[in-house]
């Protein structure tokens, strides 16, 4: 089974996660002022990139919090986890 | 009389609260119930009969008798009042379920996925997890016996699937309510 290591609870068995999407994403402080473009950039476009990919988890049955998660999408391996609100580490 | 193989056993019924809060509230609240919230994860701690569980970062389950709860639930409220928090009293929206004995984890592990050897468990350690479709609050308050938290809709088939995981160790346990 894949293990995930909360930035919480440590290492965990992948079914107690869920997948949240992209990390990082900042909602436009003033959507009303966006055209009709920019908001649909907003909402659906994703960096969907092949190799080290930045996005949420949720230890949705454990400590029950989101968290960021640094994974190879070509792999499945997790390169890094942190908390939310801390910066994305560099791995090089 | 300590049971020789595996043992599934229904508790009573105890109050219970879901605490989320910073530590202004949090450190109030443990004052008056007793018991400082433990900051380590997935660490209980326990003085008399009552316990605190942590269940996440600013979130704690805490255990007390039955017959406690509304006091219990007025004082905390008292105590971190001025203090953003969330109190919710779930007393009636779980049950708890003993599971004892030297194969209690081989039984648990039938639907839970997590390392229970004493190394990797420790007693005293604490977590939601999951026991295969259901999600629990798992706790090893002793070497050889754990408390599993479930939601009451869930209980039946927590139960019948702990009960059927036990056959491989021994005789029948007791019916869940008997
Ligand atoms: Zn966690």
């Amino acid at each position: 089974m894949l293990l995930i290591v909360c930035p919480y609870c440590g290492e965990r068995p992948e079914i107690e996660f869920s997948y949240g999407g992209e990390a990082h994403l900042v909602r436009p402080k003033d959507p009303a002022s966006l055209g009709d473009a920019e908001w649909a950039d907003y909402l659906y476009a994703r960096s969907n990139p092949k190799g080290v990919h930045a996005e949420r988890w949720r230890h949705t049955h454990g400590c029950a919090r989101f968290f960021n998660a640094l994974r190879d999408t070509l792999s499945d391996r997790f390169l890094a986890t942190y908390r939310i609100g801390e910066q994305r580490p560099d791995l090089a | 009389m300590p049971p020789d193989r595996a043992a599934l056993a229904r508790l009573p019924a105890a109050s219970r609260f879901i605490l989320r809060g910073k530590p202004a509230a949090v450190t109030a609240a443990g004052n008056v119930f007793g018991i400082g919230l433990p900051e380590q994860a997935c660490r209980a701690a326990v003085a008399a009969d009552r316990a605190a569980l942590w269940l996440g970062p600013d979130e704690w389950l805490l255990l007390a008798p039955e017959s406690e709860g509304a006091e219990l639930g007025a004082t905390l409220a008292r105590a971190m009042a001025g203090a953003a928090h969330s109190l919710v009293d779930v007393s009636h929206r779980q049950i708890a379920i003993e599971v004892s004995g030297p194969n209690a984890e081989a039984m648990l592990n039938a639907g839970c996925p997590l390392d229970l050897d004493p190394g990797a468990f420790p007693v005293g350690m604490c977590t939601r997890t999951v026991l295969a479709k259901a999600e629990i609050v798992l706790w090893r308050t002793m070497p050889l016996c754990f408390r599993v938290e479930v939601s009451r809709s869930f209980a039946a088939y927590v139960w019948r699937l702990l009960e059927g995981a036990s056959r491989e160790f021994g005789p029948q346990p007791k019916r869940c309510g008997e």
